[in-house]
């Protein structure tokens, strides 16, 4: 076949779109982190997810070691089932702790792992016993409120 | 003065109709074009020779665009982060608007007034010379020969600019804010690359531009094959393939934004 | 094999219901011949093209093309027949992007599998029909109006058809090229075994070079004959029409009111 000027040329755009493309997912985006690698599933059960998004980061020591997959509710016990998918590279030990944080004060919300001591290890589909929901900042404030009120009843009778 | 009213309802609903029956012609040519694609299989070349036009050709315009508004979300970004003390996050600020929005909306913009528009009017003008009537008696489908091998072009092409603005862009916000400004080079990137997601940004973006690039190919193909074959009437169906298809992109992107960026 | 190429029977043809373009044409056309449609403008001769193109299809009649009936084909049977018939557009319709080369191999290459040095070949005997050999490089933009009726003409014949049609073949054109593509249509037409149909109203160029000649105004056919017979005839429309006479059966005017009335002369 025949090559003519306009295949280079051709042949440069497309080589130059798909460069783009893969700068994009490479350098740009996060694909390089570890999406390609395998991952396992272990459930927490939270007594209130917040905010919490699937795809969110789990982060243990800060560092992200998996992403939300999955969220279900529970009917048994009426509680928020997580499906954690963790890098197959990182293991875990058996009594680790998930708790529901905020990444600063108004940020997103991710899952952050807590190692424990437990010489066993988590396998694919085991379910955390430790966690701890999210904080709800409405509670809080509610409870704050109460205390206050409560103190200053407190306060008022003795006097 | 009722008569007056009646009349101007009158015309509102020949134009209502007439669009609707006009919109109706346009998905079964869309159907048509998809039907006769074979061709695009069994003779890269005339593909080849399309993506040259659609896409080569737009080349210089959208690295050129993508560079300066990079630049220019730079700026301005860091204007605006630094008032909260967040100038790290200005790559988060560049990557996403221009991997999310910009990147796909203003290639599709640039791509609809550069392609489109000389799609339309290279149609209308051999529909004018009497070029695809004399294809038809030589028993060549005009569709298949002259509108599938554009429509696969660029098609094929939109997805690659939209991907060389983003990435010159972002190129552009980081000439600004890390090499012009001083933004910490290592927070810059790392951030960026926390913050956007391969599947729920860069994918997303992705489809987005495929779907406009099908949209403006298919109102720019459609508007020259429909078109009066005279001058007057190429020159209008030119202006309106670049009307139609710049509000296609717009509201088509409202739409995907909705599904893609709400959705849990 | 019917000595007919073309046959047509009281044929009716109606854009829509209420304006009749042709009503009720009886034209033959017999292998070999070159047999010219005239008229004046806006008569339907175009129209009679795209119906025998198959572009069209008739409201009424019998139109057959080499036996088959046009009117019955699909899609795909049109297409087949339409490879055996070549089709030259009043102004070339050449393909702009393409040169003379390409623009002549484009039904070679569309239509067979032949291989690149046969349709070369191919190419190049026919762009010598027309005395083009040496333009194959060149870009439509860059010939002029006859060369380019010329190439289409290359590119029409280039399947070896058994009709070609010409649409205003002599439009156009300076005396030099008027005469070379008089000349080139009947040699054609002899040299290649064809059957060529001109629609013209270049009286004096066809007559030179035509069988026989059909007078079609207002959708109807209303004289015919060879060109002998033409320049004899004493009918008021060909009489007008073969000298070119100001006023006629086809008025000078168009339908007006009255004219003193129009000036308000009256009035006065």
């Amino acid at each position: 076949m025949k090559r003519t000027t306009l295949d280079l040329w051709v042949g440069i755009f497309v080589v130059a779109g798909i460069g783009a493309l893969l700068f994009l997912a490479l350098k740009v985006g996060n694909m390089g982190a570890f999406d390609s690698g395998a991952t396992y599933a272990v459930n927490a059960h939270f007594d209130n997810i917040g905010g919490l998004k699937p795809r969110a980061p789990v982060k243990s020591a800060g560092v992200v070691v998996g992403r939300v997959g999955e969220i279900l509710f529970d009917t048994k016990n009426y509680e928020a089932q997580v499906v954690l998918d963790i890098d197959g590279r990182y293991r875990f030990p058996a009594d680790s702790s998930a708790s529901i944080m905020t990444s600063g004060l108004l940020g997103e919300q991710y899952i952050a792992l807590e190692a424990g001591g437990d010489p066993k290890m988590l396998q694919p589909g085991d379910s955390l016993k430790l966690t701890q929901g999210a904080v709800v900042l409405e509670n809080l404030i509610g409870q704050f409120l109460y205390n206050k009120a409560d103190e200053a009843a407190a306060g008022g009778t003795q006097e | 003065m009722l008569d007056g009213i009646t009349r101007s309802l009158r015309a509102i609903g020949h134009r209502v109709i007439f669009s609707i029956w006009r919109m109706g012609v346009a998905t079964r040519f869309f159907w048509l074009t998809l039907l006769q694609s074979g061709i695009v299989l069994r003779r890269p070349m005339l593909v080849i020779k399309e993506i040259f036009s659609a896409g080569v050709l737009s080349l210089i315009i959208i690295l050129v665009s993508g560079l300066f508004v990079g630049m220019v979300l730079g700026l301005q970004g860091y204007d605006t982060l630094q008032t909260y003390g967040s100038e790290e996050a200005l790559g988060i600020l560049v990557a996403l608007s221009l991997v999310r929005e910009l990147g796909p909306v203003v290639a599709a913009l640039l791509f609809a007034s550069r392609a489109g528009s000389a799609i339309t009017a290279e149609i209308g003008l051999m529909k004018a010379t009497e070029q695809i009537a004399a294809m038809e008696m030589m028993a060549v489908d005009p569709v298949a020969r002259v509108v599938a091998p554009r429509f696969w072009g660029a098609v094929i092409s939109m997805p690659l600019l939209a991907a060389l603005f983003s990435a010159m862009g972002i190129f552009g916000g980081y000439l600004v804010g890390v090499v012009l400004i001083g933004v910490d080079e290592g927070a810059f990137w790392s951030q960026m690359q926390a913050a956007v997601d391969f599947r729920d940004d860069i994918l997303n973006g992705v489809i987005k531009s495929v779907v406009f690039g099908v949209a403006v190919t298919i109102i720019a193909l459609f508007e020259g094959y429909d078109a009066p074959p005279t001058a007057e009437g190429v020159s209008r169906a030119t202006t309106r393939t670049v009307v139609t298809s710049s509000l296609a992109i717009l509201a088509l992107d409202f739409i995907l934004t909705a599904f893609m960026f709400h959705g849990v | 094999m019917s000595d007919n190429l073309v046959e047509i029977r009281d044929l009716y043809f109606a854009y829509s219901a209420d304006r009749m373009v042709l009503q009720g044409i009886n034209l033959t056309a017999r292998r070999g011949q070159v047999v010219a449609i005239m008229g004046n403008s806006g008569c339907g001769k175009t129209t009679l093209f795209r119906l025998i193109g198959g572009a069209l299809r008739p409201t009424r009649g019998i139109l057959k093309v080499d036996g088959v009936s046009m009117g019955e084909l699909d899609q795909a049977g049109l297409y087949r027949l339409r490879r055996r018939m070549g089709i030259l557009f009043q102004f070339g319709a050449l393909f702009t992007d393409m040169t003379v080369f390409d623009n002549v191999a484009f039904q070679l290459r569309e239509h067979t599998d032949l291989p690149e040095e046969v349709i070369r070949d191919l190419v190049l005997m026919k762009l010598n029909a027309v005395g083009l050999r040496g333009a194959q490089d060149l870009l439509p933009s860059e010939l002029s109006g006859g060369m380019a009726r010329r190439v289409a003409l290359a590119r029409a014949i280039a399947l070896d058809p058994a009709l070609i049609m010409y649409d205003e073949p002599f439009a156009g054109l300076d005396p030099i090229s008027l005469g070379v593509a008089g000349n080139l249509i009947r040699r054609l037409t002899d040299t290649l075994g064809l059957t060529s149909l001109v629609v013209t109203h270049d009286v004096q160029e066809s007559l030179k070079i035509v069988d026989y000649v059909y007078f079609v105004s207002e959708g109807v056919i209303v004289a015919e004959g060879t060109p002998a017979e033409i320049k004899a005839s004493e009918l008021p429309y060909v009489h007008q029409f073969v000298h070119g006479e100001e006023d006629g059966p086809v008025p000078f005017h168009y339908p007006a009111a009255d004219y003193s009335r129009d000036l308000e002369l009256a009035h006065a």
